[in-house]
């Protein structure tokens, strides 16, 4: 499927399409984020945009005029890192002003580097990792007592199952039936100081968490239908918490940057950022 | 204390229904009427103190009561980001809850002496530290925990602890209460080794002088009139804690003291920055390490003596 181009209008787009803007929208926040305050995680904002798009696209049942409304779904970003990438699917689905994206990471700025509940929109703060599952089983205890419909969403990273912590709360959730949870990895096969098949090996990641009483699906992370599809059937069994690895590029959508572990730390140079724009067909949105 | 705590908690569980209480697999015939009574409020995570810390923190954040609940050090240091990423900045509600703590469980050696929790607690923002000396002050400071909006950490005793107070106390967070009145010296002491403090001006009172004793139940926040008031009344100060001596109910009294300009003797008693590899109960550990009544007297008297 062809990234829908800038001169499309809005309103003939398909669902998907609509994704997919969103998706490369996404990037580009990421990207002119980053850049202009020379900061890291850009990497791991490029790989999950496909997921925040559909999660705010179609899935998330949230309202931007009631960020507390009761009934909303909770999304948590346990990746806190990249926050860019969730802060830009606010500002597009109108959380918050989007001038707020220009203070990103500045003096006195209303968004910072790590994801913070101070953001409208934003359920819960993260930076560190192995903290959303268990949070995110607790709000999901409440809710299956209080006999409520909506569902805790959280969006990991490969370093986050590193985590004991996402482990103890692997156990817990599939011991108690909470098949109101669902977790997603990001699964770009790079971590913070290499491949995650040569730090801790994650593989056969499905198998585990299976054998931990999840109900498991492996998805092409950047296929909006695919995502869509995914995130539509849940909870997979009834009774079991739901796991997606989604299996993504780290970098995806900016050619040099692709599978390179240097993004997790390095933005777009001020110089090759028009050209990166253009790239991801957002040069309308973002003028540089 | 640990008994007096699990039935005032289902007491008041009983008329508030967002009470949730999520233990990491300690409270072997302690909590288990709680979860028969409230299977659906009551969970355990497992030996699993990070995941207990999130949970609560989850269920907090949906606008409920989470106590955590373990035995030393497990339900602080374990944890300790949880505490402080989840709980602490989200302010959310949950109540730490430790039983057995400083030297409760002696005998079983460094695992189980939590001796630094007061001064890791105590520099976390918006946490609140209650440490009640004696049956009375633990069945106040409990419902007062839970009315208080925020996190707590709540150091609780094990055993059949002595009490310090005779008759009704009003108890605050926050607010010291005092023990008996003198003008001579004050005592302050938190937590249930408060009573050998008590002890100790008893003795005092013997040798003619009157100490004033009061009760810290709340290290953070702090009671700085209460110090200052006892600087500026009785002109000399010694604390009381079954903690390292390091940034704890002494290090807050310090700070208070030395800000307030009031410059009088001044001495801390607490646990030697080391940790307590010699076995025996809590009761001859607190001895061999200065904290009998007879040596919590002759402290005071040394503090006096500077004061000539």
């Amino acid at each position: 499927m062809s990234i829908p181009s800038r001169k499309q209008d809005n309103t003939h787009m398909t669902k998907y399409e609509g994704y997919q803007r969103l998706a490369q929208l996404i990037r580009g926040y990421a990207v002119t984020m980053t850049t202009r305050t020379l900061s890291s995680h850009v990497g791991s904002c490029l790989s999950m945009a496909e997921l925040v798009a559909v999660l705010y696209g179609g899935i998330l049942h949230v309202n931007p005029k009631d960020p507390l409304w009761p009934d909303r779904d909770r999304f948590i970003l346990s990746k806190g890192h990249a926050a860019a990438g969730v802060y830009a699917a606010l500002a597009e689905k109108d959380f918050f002003p989007k001038e707020w994206i220009n203070s990103y990471y500045k003096n006195d700025g209303k968004l910072s580097g790590h994801i913070s509940f101070h953001v409208p929109g934003v359920e819960f703060s993260t930076g560190s990792l192995g903290h959303a599952l268990p949070v995110a089983l607790g709000m999901a205890l409440v809710a299956k007592r209080k006999g409520k419909k909506h569902r805790i969403f959280v969006l990991m990273s490969e370093g986050d199952c590193d985590e004991g912590s996402t482990w103890e709360a692997v156990m817990f959730a599939a011991q108690h039936h909470l098949d109101n949870v669902v977790a997603i990895v990001d699964a770009n096969r790079i971590q913070a100081l290499g491949n995650v098949a040569d730090i801790i090996d994650l593989e056969p990641l499905a198998k585990k968490i299976e054998a931990f009483g999840w109900s498991v699906r492996e998805i092409d992370g950047h296929d909006v239908q695919q995502i869509e599809r995914t995130l539509l059937d849940i909870p997979f069994d009834s009774g079991k918490p739901s796991f997606v690895i989604a299996r993504t590029v780290k970098g995806k959508g900016i050619r040099y940057m692709e599978n390179t572990l240097s993004c997790h730390y390095h933005c777009v140079p001020q110089e090759k950022l028009a050209e990166v724009l253009v790239e991801l067909g957002v040069e309308d949105a973002f003028p540089v | 204390m640990r008994s007096l705590f699990n039935k005032t908690l289902l007491e008041i569980a009983e008329k508030n229904e967002r009470i949730y209480l999520i233990v990491a697999d300690i409270g072997f015939e302690e909590v288990e009427r709680f979860a028969e009574i409230f299977p659906d409020r009551f969970f355990n995570a497992g030996v699993a103190e990070q995941n207990m810390t999130g949970m609560a923190c989850g269920i907090a954040m949906e606008g409920n009561i989470a106590i955590t609940y373990s035995i030393a050090n497990f339900p602080t240091l374990r944890c300790l980001e949880q505490i402080r990423n989840d709980v602490c900045y989200h302010k959310a509600n949950v109540k730490i809850v430790a039983i057995g703590s400083g030297l409760c469980y002696g005998a079983l050696g460094v695992s189980h002496q939590s001796t630094e929790d007061f001064a890791i607690m105590r520099s976390l923002p918006d946490m609140v530290i209650l440490a009640p000396a004696d049956f009375a002050e633990a069945e106040a400071a409990i419902h007062k925990m839970i009315e208080h909006q925020g996190p707590v950490y709540f150091r609780c005793g094990r055993r059949n602890e002595p009490p310090v107070h005779r008759g009704k106390i009003d108890f605050e967070i926050g607010k010291a209460i005092q023990v008996c009145d003198g003008g001579d010296i004050t005592l302050i002491g938190t937590g249930t080794v408060t009573h050998r403090a008590f002890l100790a001006a008893e003795l005092l009172k013997k040798r003619g002088i009157k100490a004033r004793v009061l009760s810290m139940h709340t290290v953070k926040p702090i009671d700085a009139e209460a110090i200052t008031t006892a600087a500026r009344e009785t002109g000399a100060i010694v604390t009381v804690e079954e903690h390292n001596i390091l940034a704890g109910l002494g290090g807050a009294v310090a700070e208070v003291l030395s800000e307030s300009g009031i410059g009088i003797p001044f001495k801390r008693i607490g646990i030697p920055d080391t940790y307590v590899h010699l076995v025996g109960s809590q009761d001859w550990l607190l001895d061999h390490f200065g904290f009998s009544p007879e040596s919590i007297a002759e402290t005071a008297q040394k503090v006096l003596e500077r004061r000539r």
